[in-house]
Formats: C-alpha cells, structure tokens, sequence
C-alpha cells in the first residue's frame, strides 16, 4: 500500500479546501498555508527515503492500462522536492510583504497551485497529465491577477487566452494519439508506440508534434514565448517567483514523454531535431530581452525565457549526461529565477538600499551563470556534455551569457547606483530572509555538486531505461 | 458521415483561428469558444464513427462503440466551459478598468482612440 504517492496532491487541495470553507481570516489562512507548504516539503522527503525505485499507486484499484495511474519515480519526486523548496520561502515572502493581504484567496489558489503542479509531476496518465495542467493554470489565473488593477487584468487576459489556445492544442493531440494507439496511459503507450503499422506512423508524427509544440508554450519555448515577458512583468512579484517553476513543467514533460514514449518508433530523433534550434533561439532571444528591458521583473522574465533555452539544448539532447546538466540547470535556475523575482519585487515596492542591492548582486550573478555560484557549474556540466556541436552551442551559450551579464550590470547600476525621487525605506527582515534563503539553496547546490549530480545521474539512469517504469504501472495485488 | 464530420471540424477550427487573431476580447474568447467546439467533436470521433450503438457491451446490440472518448469529451467540455467563464469575468473586469477591450498590452495613451 502507498498511499503516499498521492498524499503531495491531496495534502494541498484539501487544505486549500479548508481554507475556502472555515479561514475567514488572514492569520488563520497563513497558518494553514505554512502547514501546507511545510508538509509538502515533507512528503517528498518521505518518497526519496523508500528508495529509487519507481511506486505507483492505482486510482480507485483500478487496473493499470483502464485505471488512471499515479507513478512516482526519481525525476517526480526530484521535481517535487524543487517545487516545495521553492513554494516555502515563496510563501514566507508573500506574508513577509504583505502581498496576501492585497486581495481574497491567495493562500487557497496558492495550494491549488501545488495540487496541481504535484499532479503533473506524478501523473503517469496522458490525459491526466491534460487535467492536472488546467488545474495549475486555473489557480495560476486567479494568482496573476491576484491584487487587481487594469494593466494586471489585460496582461492576464493574454496569458489565459494564449494558455487556453496551448490547452485546445494539447486535447488536438491527445485525440490524435488515443486514434492512432487506442491508449493514453504513458507505459501503455511507450510499449504501443513502437509497434505502430506503417499506415499510422504520419498521423502520430504529427499528434508528437503537436504535444511538443504544447509544452514549448508551457516552457516559453521560441517561437511560443510571446506570452511570458508581458505575464510575468505584470504578475505580482512573489507570484511570478513561484511562476519559475511553472515554466520548468513544460520542460519536464517533455524529458518524460520524450525518453518513455516519443525517442522510438515512428517518432525516434524527431523532438531532438525541432527542440534543438528553438532551444538555441530560446537562449539567445532571453539574452537580447535582459539587455533591452529598462525594468526589473521584466528583465526577470527574460532572464527565465533564457534559461528555459539552456534547460531545452540539454533536453533535446536526449543523452543520459546533458539530462544530468539539464535537471542541475533546471533546479538551480528555478531558484535563482524565483530569488530574482523576489528581488525586483522588494526593489519596486521599497526602493534600493543596501542589503536589496547585495541580493541583487548574488542572484544576477546566479541568473547570469557566473563563477561562484552554481549556474555556472550548471553550464560547465551543459557543454561539457554537447561538446560534439562546440562551435554552434558553445559560442550560443557565451554570447548568450554575455548579453545577460552586461543587461544585468546596465541595470543594477541604474537602479542601486543613482538616487530616485522617493527615499528608500527599509525592507522586511522575512522578505530578505525568504529570498536569502533561496540563495543559500544555491549556495548548497555548488557546495554540494557532487553528491547532488550523483544523484541527477541516478534520476537520468531511471529515465534511460524504462522498463521500471513500465513494471510499476502493470496491476499489483493491493496495488 | 465521416466527410461531413471532418468538413464540421475544419470549418469550426478555421473560424476559431480567424477569431483569434483579432484585436478586441470578445471576438477572441467567441474564437476560443470555436476551438474548442471543434476539438471537442475531435475527440468524439477519435473512437471512429459508429452511428446506431451502444457505448458499453450488450447483447442484444449488434457492436458497441468506444465509451472513453465520450468520457473524455465530458471532462473536456467541463474545463474548457470553466475556463472560457474565468476568461469573460477577466476581460469585463479590464474593459470597466482600462476604459477599452483591447487585447494587446501597448501604453493606454498609444491606444486611446
């Protein structure tokens, strides 16, 4: 019996729940919030204590290919951990700042918001995986325009708008697979994937490329980013903070699917080729966005569109060793990009004074990849591990960098260098505590390298082979 | 049957497409409305088309169709009716705050007519 697989998306809904039924009250809302999020770092921690090998857990003990099937292996529970590491000092910050108070049902929408994106993260079912998406962009809806105004409203229009576009996209392409396999079950799939007849094979080429062109929306990848800069910029700051994970969910889904399903058969090699140059396109347009925004969060944005390109060049990739660099870049990224965020906020509302400014100067470092932290150790792992393509990705990724550093220092220096009109007043002990406290994640990620890419090996190992997978999903006595 | 159904299909996507790309709200969230019409009948017919039968086993039937797709389309259907909701509540909360309904992000000035 595991029933904790399921406890990440349970925990958060029902408290969310609760807070809707009975918390009228913002003190009682945060402490059932903070319970929340610190129980839902907890669980992950249990999953990654039963070992590496992959549970699964069977809806309604219904069996496997019928039944809706939630399996947690490495790479979910790795993607768990990360979102409750990020969600907490998230959550410290939204109370430190008093952004919660600005509206109704932050901390509701907020546990929605985990509920869902734990879901996608532990959903071994393709539909589900459909269901779970639009339950994180529901909540993530009523978290952008979280605090109202006009301009709030209007970039939010946009990014349900493009969002619900991606969803049709997404139900072209499950329709398109159900056809041609009669099965949406991940393990079923990746077993009837390569057994396709020849008559079928155009059909499913075309519903693999409309799921990745769903998860390139989702991940912001070129040319589906035109939603993010605006979304993010306009997006209260500790919600776009927590908004840096969101982008990673794209990038997930398409390790998963990618190496379980669509790296074989009719579909063998394809996803590489298309993501490879968006990728680069990806990284190399954030760059330029760093350099010609003039504001924080929208610097911000861009900064994650970029760092979206590195994580995508080590995805399509598909090799055991750049799955290592693109999980690393991926984990270090969400924290440094959600510390950014924070930092912008704090800046916009209390105007640049000394320790504001010094976290800035850490977590630009972090989002540009510069030495002491472990976005460079995250690239280092990146080239090394495509060093066939030097030349292409290598002066891709330095240009990119460059780009980044030099928007950065244009910025802080016109920002922390020059007086403004208003005096700064001194920001909230919690506010700088939380978004610290992000950066010591990464100062723990470059400290703790080794044992970390360890690790990260184990998780792409289990992606490589997945006949554990598959094994897990097949009906179990009690399952 | 199966050339009207994909005529259907087309002709409501096209004018989803078409609604889409226009520049005031309305005519966008009737776009999407559009799409997801059209993606809903898709998923109807991705178990084929079988007129006339029962979607679970009988014997007194001659054959059954496909159950899951129609599950799935209710399922499709509940999301995609919620999400157009959230969206036209958006869309009326900007137009009473920006004074207009327009869907792009430039500077009020700019676009003030």
């Amino acid at each position: 019996m595991s029933h904790l697989v399921i406890a990440p998306i349970l925990l958060p809904a029902v408290l969310a729940g609760l807070i809707l039924l009975v918390a009228r009250g913002i003190v009682l809302q945060r402490l059932i919030a903070l319970a929340g999020a610190a129980g839902f770092l907890a669980l992950p921690l249990l999953l990654a204590g039963r070992g590496g090998a992959p549970v699964a857990y069977h809806l309604g003990n219904w069996p496997a290919p019928f039944g809706i099937v939630l399996i947690a292996d490495g790479l979910s529970v790795l993607m768990l951990l990360l979102l409750a590491v990020v969600a907490l000092p998230v959550l410290l910050y939204t109370m430190a700042s008093g952004w919660d108070a600005r509206g109704r049902h932050f901390h509701a929408l907020f546990l929605f918001l985990l509920a869902g994106l734990a879901g996608a993260f532990l959903t071994a079912d393709a539909f589900n995986l459909f269901v779970f998406f639009e339950l994180l962009l529901i909540a993530s809806y009523g978290l952008m325009v979280h605090g109202g105004g006009a301009g709030r409203l209007r970039a939010g229009i946009q990014y349900v708008g493009f969002n619900l576009v991606g969803s049709t996209l997404f139900l072209f392409a499950l329709a398109t697979i159900y056809a041609v396999t009669g099965t949406l079950n991940m393990a079923d799939l990746a077993v009837k994937w390569q057994l396709l007849p020849p008559a079928d094979q155009a059909l499913a080429r075309v519903a693999a490329v409309l799921l990745l062109m769903v998860f390139a929306v989702k991940g912001a990848l070129v040319p589906l980013q035109f939603w993010l800069p605006g979304t993010y910029a306009a997006a209260p700051g500790p919600v776009a903070a927590l908004f840096a994970i969101m982008t990673k969910v794209g990038a997930y889904a398409a390790l998963r699917l990618g190496w379980l399903v669509f790296d074989a058969g009719p579909t063998a090699g394809m996803w590489a080729e298309l993501l490879q140059p968006a990728a680069l396109a990806t990284l190399v347009l954030g760059a330029v966005g760093v350099l010609g925004s003039r504001d924080l969060p929208r610097q911000a944005a861009f900064a994650a569109i970029g760092s979206m390109g590195l994580v995508f060049l080590g995805v399509a990739a598909a090799t055991p060793e750049a799955t290592v660099a693109a999980l690393y870049y991926l984990i270090h990224s969400t924290l440094a990009g959600a510390a950014l965020f924070l930092v912008a906020d704090l800046a916009g509302r209390r105007g640049a004074t000394g320790p504001v400014a010094a976290l800035f100067m850490a977590s630009a470092i972090a989002v540009a990849g510069l030495p002491p932290l472990s976005g460079f150790l995250g690239k280092i792992l990146l080239l090394q591990a495509l060093e066939a393509q030097a030349l292409l990705i290598w002066s891709a990724v330095l240009l990119a960098s460059f780009l980044t550093i030099l928007g950065f220092a244009l910025t802080g220096s016109a920002r922390f260098w020059k007086a403004h009109g208003t005096a700064p007043t001194a920001a909230e002990p919690l506010a700088l505590a939380a978004t610290g406290l992000l950066l010591a994640g990464l100062v723990a990620m470059t400290l703790l390298a080794g044992p970390l890419t360890l690790w990260l090996q184990g998780v792409a190992e289990g992606l490589a082979d997945p006949a554990p997978y598959i094994a897990a999903t097949a009906p179990q006595s009690g399952g | 049957m199966n050339l009207l159904i994909a005529v259907t299909i087309g002709l409501l996507t096209a004018c989803g497409v078409y609604l889409i790309l226009r520049l005031r709200t309305f005519p966008v969230i009737l776009g999407l409305t559009f799409l997801s019409y059209a993606v809903n009948i898709f998923i109807f017919i991705s178990g084929r088309l079988a007129p006339g039968l029962p979607p679970i086993i009988d014997k007194a039937a001659p054959g059954y169709t496909d159950p899951l797709p129609q599950a799935l389309v209710l399922t499709a259907i509940v999301i995609s009716f919620g999400m157009t909701a959230v969206l036209v509540l958006m869309a009326i909360g900007a137009h009473l705050g920006a004074g207009h309904d327009r869907v792009d992000l430039r500077d009020d000035a700019e676009a003030g007519e």
